[in-house]
């Protein structure tokens, strides 16, 4: 068990010194992040920031989860597809316990989840003009949702990383994966900028929460498959 | 003494339709080499891969008899150093690096001069701190045998062992294979005729 975790958190911190000396993933989540905020802000963000209705607030927060989504899967899919181009899977899975490498990039993506969720609500806050009303409950809701997030792209990643069409293999199989817990997380997100109470998001809390948990376990279950195929 | 033995038992391969090779049955134990050699496209990269489980046979069964227990293939990775032309380093990462990264995922503990002895060993003394991306073809392949020998593997598959090497290159991997003899059993895919000596057994795959 120790020696799981060390062999993780070697491969999440290669994954991360690698990151930022080649800057694959983060140039391309940061810049799709950017672009996004700055189109919706010169699209809508004139009259949607200053909105605080239901609806407005449901847009903005649908427009925030989006742009999110997106950039996670433009982004974070590429941990595994490096691996596989850069042809170094072979003396990985060699040297490294599989589960040692899903919980690894596991951790490597989610890393790359939070600074992407900073940068992107900041973002959002400045050029949207979006305000947090329950600035903790936003926090737990985007934490939720990005558990989410990493879980699904990490094994599908996974299993997109040797096929011949990654583009479009991922983005048909995360379809399915991805839109129920973004519907709870949308849904979930607009009270907290309404500055609903917390009770209000313990719902999409919950749901989120288990949707990661049951990702989770079931990726720790099919990840050697996957790995030794 | 360690007690070990390779087990090869009538294993086929086969990409699609093309059978590669047929029933292969051979037995190595401790101290032996067998080089296997063969024309491109005979099976011996496909072979070796077979033998150090990144690769299912179609047929046939693999086993690595160490200290009483059978291994598969698959199990049996802490016994065993791959060197291919296939194998990559990670180019971002310095050979150091590459050889500490190695070394934990696999729950060695190596210090910096165990790093050092390794790679003054494969003729890469004073490189380490260096890039891969800025070693030349032969230096990636000495960082390879580094990769491959980090664990003291009891057995050593080399697949085109002295490819990109220079000649005092070739005599690094010579010397490999000699002390690989104490410490227990090589298999050698080449097509190279001067390296069919290193081996006890020449072991000729047929073309296609």
């Amino acid at each position: 068990m120790r020696h799981l975790f060390k062999a993780s958190l070697a491969v999440f911190f290669k994954d991360l010194r690698s990151e930022l000396r080649t800057r694959y993933a983060l140039n391309a989540l940061l810049l799709f992040a950017a672009s996004t905020a700055v189109a919706v802000s010169l699209g809508v963000g004139g009259f949607l920031g200053i909105q605080r209705d239901n609806e407005a607030l449901l847009i903005q927060s649908a427009l925030l989860w989006i742009a999110l989504l997106f950039a996670a899967l433009n982004g974070l899919a590429r941990s595994f597809i490096h691996e596989e181009e850069t042809r170094t899977t072979l003396g990985l899975r060699l040297a490294a316990p599989a589960l040692a490498v899903y919980l690894g990039k596991f951790l490597f993506n989610l890393v790359l989840l939070v600074a992407l969720d900073g940068v992107t609500s900041l973002l959002f806050i400045v050029f949207v003009h979006i305000e947090v009303g329950n600035v903790g409950l936003f926090v737990a809701l985007m934490a939720a949702g990005n558990l989410c997030l990493a879980t699904a792209t990490t094994i599908l990643a996974a299993i997109i990383a040797r096929a011949s069409f990654k583009g479009t293999l991922f983005a048909v199989l995360a379809f399915p994966l991805l839109v129920p817990p973004l519907i709870v997380a949308i849904q979930g997100t607009a009270p907290a900028l309404a500055g609903a109470p917390w009770s209000t998001g313990y719902d999409a809390l919950r749901a989120l929460l288990a949707y990661a948990v049951a990702t989770f376990v079931a990726s720790l279950m099919l990840f050697r498959f996957v790995w030794d195929s | 003494m360690t007690n070990l033995q390779l087990d090869i038992s009538d294993v086929s391969a086969s990409y699609g339709a093309r059978t590669v090779f047929h029933r292969i049955s051979l037995t190595l134990r401790h101290g032996e080499v067998l080089v296997v050699s063969g024309a491109n496209g005979s099976g011996k990269s496909t072979l070796l891969r077979v033998l150090c489980g990144l690769q299912k046979p179609a047929d046939g069964t693999v086993r690595y008899c160490w200290n009483g227990t059978s291994h598969a293939p698959r199990d049996a990775s802490h016994l065993i150093g791959w060197v291919s032309p296939d194998l990559s380093l990670y180019r971002e990462l310095t050979g150091d690096e590459n050889l500490r990264f190695f070394a934990a995922v696999r729950g060695l503990s190596l210090g910096a001069d165990g790093i050092d002895g390794l790679m003054a060993q494969v003729g890469l003394g004073g490189r380490g701190s260096d890039r891969v991306s800025a070693y030349s073809s032969g230096m990636a392949h000495r960082l390879r045998y580094a990769y491959a020998l980090l664990h003291h593997p009891p057995v050593l598959l080399l697949d085109e062992p002295t490819v990109t090497l220079d000649e005092r290159g070739a005599g690094v991997v010579e010397s490999i294979i000699e002390a690989q003899r104490q410490k227990g059993i090589a298999v050698v895919a080449t097509n190279d005729p001067r390296e069919l000596r290193y081996g006890d057994y020449v072991l000729t795959l047929g073309a296609g």
